[in-house]
């Protein structure tokens, strides 16, 4: 096995965005079951240096699969896609103008102490996300339509940060 | 409830393979240290039967050492050289250290860690923890009777780098190899259980005397998994005592003490404080060598409403420490009770409350990490026993990060990463013509430089000169499965490279360790270099028993003159060991290093090629559920 191959051949999964993370979880597991430095800490040297390498390696795998967002980004790289790069930070107008909306709706919650609102809110934005995580799955893994599924997870990208800052601001009425 | 202490069925080791390993316990307070014999992690006690070792270390004016209960006994005598709760002054300066004021010591203000003037000279605290570690490893040489293949040492999970460094220092002045370094409440979820009744989420929060700990773990199928962790590395039952020291002070109209009624007075709090656990008031009675009488009762209503802050300060972390795991309460099983701390009814009262259930306190407070530990330790050892196998995911608790333009954090690795970890950023120069680069690493979630910690400063010169902006420095950072850093910067068009194991700051040189090394042993018998010796030459027959069992499991991985060159390998090295050159040994095993990495290799590559064959993908399906 080659280190430098790719996090989906570390893990010997089919490279595609739909993928079960249960599955994912347990060969993570299965995985680092054999190359964490736990198992070699009476070990030479080199061997202890080769497993750290390993386990990091594994480590990062699992973190860029398991999200959603960074798998997504992930396999566009994969594909010579690089969001970021790309820089395409303007945004439909429309889809601005929306992120305005749920903004003032979360700052107007957090100022008015609405626990409540802010549930709400939390909520639809999740089902929002579910939902255009579906089309990005079938984008990459059907349609192969690499550059508008990176306009989707750049879409995605704003709706993540909008999420945690709702959640924050849950977290500071607590 | 679910869990059940480790009872391992079928310790198959032979007792001639059984090799020795130690948990120990390093407290503030009091330390242990535990093996496991017999498939039974246990602790070992000293001669009179007492598992606790006091953290106290007395120096005395004819240089010797006084360590434990005949150190802790004298601490109102001679408070100034008999040095208590040494483990808040780790990695630590002293702007630092809460409540300097009140503390006897002599301190030496210099710049990183902090030094204490006592009777046998200036002490580092790596130095001072190193007695301890000392004292515990002959109770366990003494007990086991033989030498000790290594040792796993606890640490609060909220340890930052230079406090985890200075852990492993002192560990390395005591002579310990130490096999890792690991977070206590990851010790005590080990002590509580493995059983498959345990799976699920669990809290354990750990108050012990000066720090404060709160992770939350998931069991699954033998993985644990640290999920999020947090804390304060400055918080303990010493502070449960300083506030009752301050009560007294005022119930009593007391003017500013000296040390010894300070200390004796401080004593006498903590006594107070662990008899409320039991009863419902407590007297706090003291003779002051000034003539002053103290006599006061305190009761437990009292003592909870002048500790009423500390306690909620232990909330907020536990709190943000769930939000982290992204759950909520309720999504505890259950919540494992460590350190002598968390016997304050205010403090069952409030973990209860918070999380609506019972906290599990069946195990001993004060045993349970060191049990812990010796039952990891075991298993790093190679002491495999039959079912019980279990991996251990662990995170580091605080970001690290670089210093960017106007003294702001740029976070490389986030706060509960799994560790090992790793990662690079790209920087660039900023003026044109720029040679070199400096480096500062920081820990801490906050956004200015000035709010987080120091751990090192490096520079990268030999940069060529370009315009701004056209160099490429790369900046990566590594931490091992201690949760220990090392940096290295390489400037990418020219490959000039420049790497730091992160010390300098807070920690100690290798020097200074050396030097340390050279004075500890030229009060003992055996002389520096024979240690040196033995330890080589330790080092190289486990390198090549290691060696010969990849060889018995895997040969068929090389071909005939790959595996030839390896065993003549072996063989130079075993020659050299049996001489007394320690420089020909270390060449020896750094050859034999070289000529084993492919082999490590394949056999590395192997292993997961076997895991994971005959695995069938499964239903595919979007799990988005995290």
């Amino acid at each position: 096995m080659d280190p430098t191959a790719d996090f989906f051949s570390l893990f010997e999964l089919p490279r595609a965005f739909r993928l079960s993370v249960a599955e994912l979880d347990s060969r993570f597991r299965d995985v680092q079951a054999q190359v964490h430095p736990d198992r070699f800490a009476n070990a030479p040297e080199s061997e202890r240096r080769l497993s750290m390498q390993w386990a990091t390696r594994a480590n990062e795998a699992y973190q860029t699969l398991k999200k959603p967002l960074a798998r997504g980004r992930y396999l566009l790289e994969l594909n010579g896609h690089d969001v970021e790069a790309e820089n395409n930070t303007a945004m439909p107008a429309d889809f601005l103008l929306e992120q305005m909306e749920w903004r003032e709706a979360v700052m107007e919650a957090r100022a008015g102490g609405d626990h409540h609102e802010l549930e709400r809110l939390h909520n639809r934005l999740r089902g929002d996300i579910a939902g255009r995580y579906d089309e990005l799955g079938y984008l990459l893994d059907e349609a192969a339509d690499f550059p508008l599924a990176a306009d989707r997870v750049r879409r995605l990208m704003f709706l993540e940060k909008l999420l945690s800052e709702i959640d924050d601001a849950l977290a500071s009425l607590e | 409830m679910a869990l059940f202490q480790i009872a391992e069925p079928g310790e198959s080791a032979a007792p001639h393979e059984h090799k020795l390993a130690i948990g120990i316990d390093l407290g503030t307070t009091n330390s242990l240290v535990a093996t496991v014999r017999s498939g039974l992690a246990v602790c070992l006690n000293d001669e009179q039967g007492r598992p606790l070792l006091p953290s106290v270390v007395r120096y005395h004016a004819d240089a010797s050492v006084e360590v434990g209960y005949a150190a802790q006994v004298n601490q109102a005598v001679d408070p100034r050289h008999t040095i208590v709760s040494v483990k808040r002054f780790m990695g630590r300066g002293l702007k630092d250290i809460a409540h300097v004021e009140a503390m006897p010591y002599d301190f030496v203000e210099t710049p990183g860690m902090v030094k204490l003037r006592t009777h046998a000279g200036v002490k580092t605290p790596v130095e001072i923890s190193a007695e301890i570690l000392k004292s515990l490893k002959s109770r366990a040489e003494a007990a086991l009777g033989g030498d000790l293949l290594g040792a796993v040492i606890t640490i609060p999970a909220y340890f930052d780098d230079a406090q985890r460094q200075a852990t492993k220092d002192a560990a390395r002045l005591a002579g310990l190899n130490v096999l890792r370094l690991l977070n206590e409440p990851t010790a005590a979820a080990i002590a509580y259980g493995l059983d498959n009744a345990a799976e699920g989420v669990y809290a354990v929060y750990d108050l012990g005397g000066g720090t404060f700990d709160i992770s939350i773990l998931r069991l699954t199928k033998g993985v644990f998994e640290v999920m999020a962790t947090g804390g304060d590395s400055a918080l303990g039952g010493d502070d449960f005592d300083h506030r009752i020291y301050c009560w007294v002070l005022e119930q009593a109209n007391l003017q500013p003490l000296a040390p010894e009624d300070a200390r004796l007075l401080m004593m006498r709090c903590r006594e107070a404080k662990e008899f409320l656990t039991l009863h419902p008031e407590a007297p706090i009675t003291a003779r002051l060598a000034s003539g002053e009488m103290v006599d006061l009762k305190l009761d437990v209503a009292t003592f909870a409403e002048i500790t009423r802050t500390l306690v909620s300060k232990t909330m907020q972390p536990v709190k943000r420490a769930l939000r982290d795991a992204a759950l909520r309460p309720d999504d505890i099983k259950g919540v494992v009770m460590v350190g002598g701390a968390t016997r304050m009814p205010q403090i069952q009262k409030a973990v209860g409350d918070f999380f609506r259930q019972e906290p599990l306190t069946n195990l001993d407070p004060d045993k349970v990490v060191a049990l812990g530990a010796a039952t990891q330790a075991n298993l790093l050892a190679g002491n495999k026993t039959g079912k019980d196998d279990w991996l251990l995911l662990d995170v580091i608790p605080l970001s690290l990060g670089l210093e960017t333009m106007g003294g702001l954090t740029e976070k490389v690795i986030a706060r509960n990463s799994t560790i090992p970890t790793a990662r690079a950023q790209e920087f660039t120069t900023f003026k044109d013509g720029q040679t070199a680069m400096s480096i500062h690493v920081v820990q801490g979630e906050r956004e200015m430089v000035a709010d987080c910690r120091s751990l090192a400063r490096f520079e990268l010169r030999g940069i060529p000169p370009m315009v701004a902006g056209a160099a490429r420095i790369r900046v990566t950072f590594q931490v091992d499965a201690d949760g220990l850093l090392s940096v290295a910067a390489r400037e990418q068009t020219t490959g000039v490279e420049s790497s730091v194991t992160v010390k300098p700051s807070y920690g100690l040189s290798d020097e200074e360790i050396a030097g340390m090394l050279q004075d500890s042993l030229a009060h003992a018998r055996d002389d520096a270099m024979t240690r040196a010796l033995r330890e080589a030459q330790v080092e190289a027959e486990r390198m090549i028993e290691a060696t010969e069992a990849a060889l018995a499991e895997d040969a068929g991985l090389l071909a005939a003159a790959e595996e030839e060159k390896i065993r003549a390998g072996i063989a130079r090295l075993r020659a050299a060991a049996a001489g007394d050159n320690r420089r020909a040994i270390n060449i020896a095993m750094d050859d034999l290093g070289f000529e084993t990495q492919e082999f490590a290799h394949r056999r590395m590559d192997q292993s997961i090629k076997k895991v994971l064959a005959g695995r069938k993908v499964g239903e595919i399906g979007m799990g988005e559920e995290e």
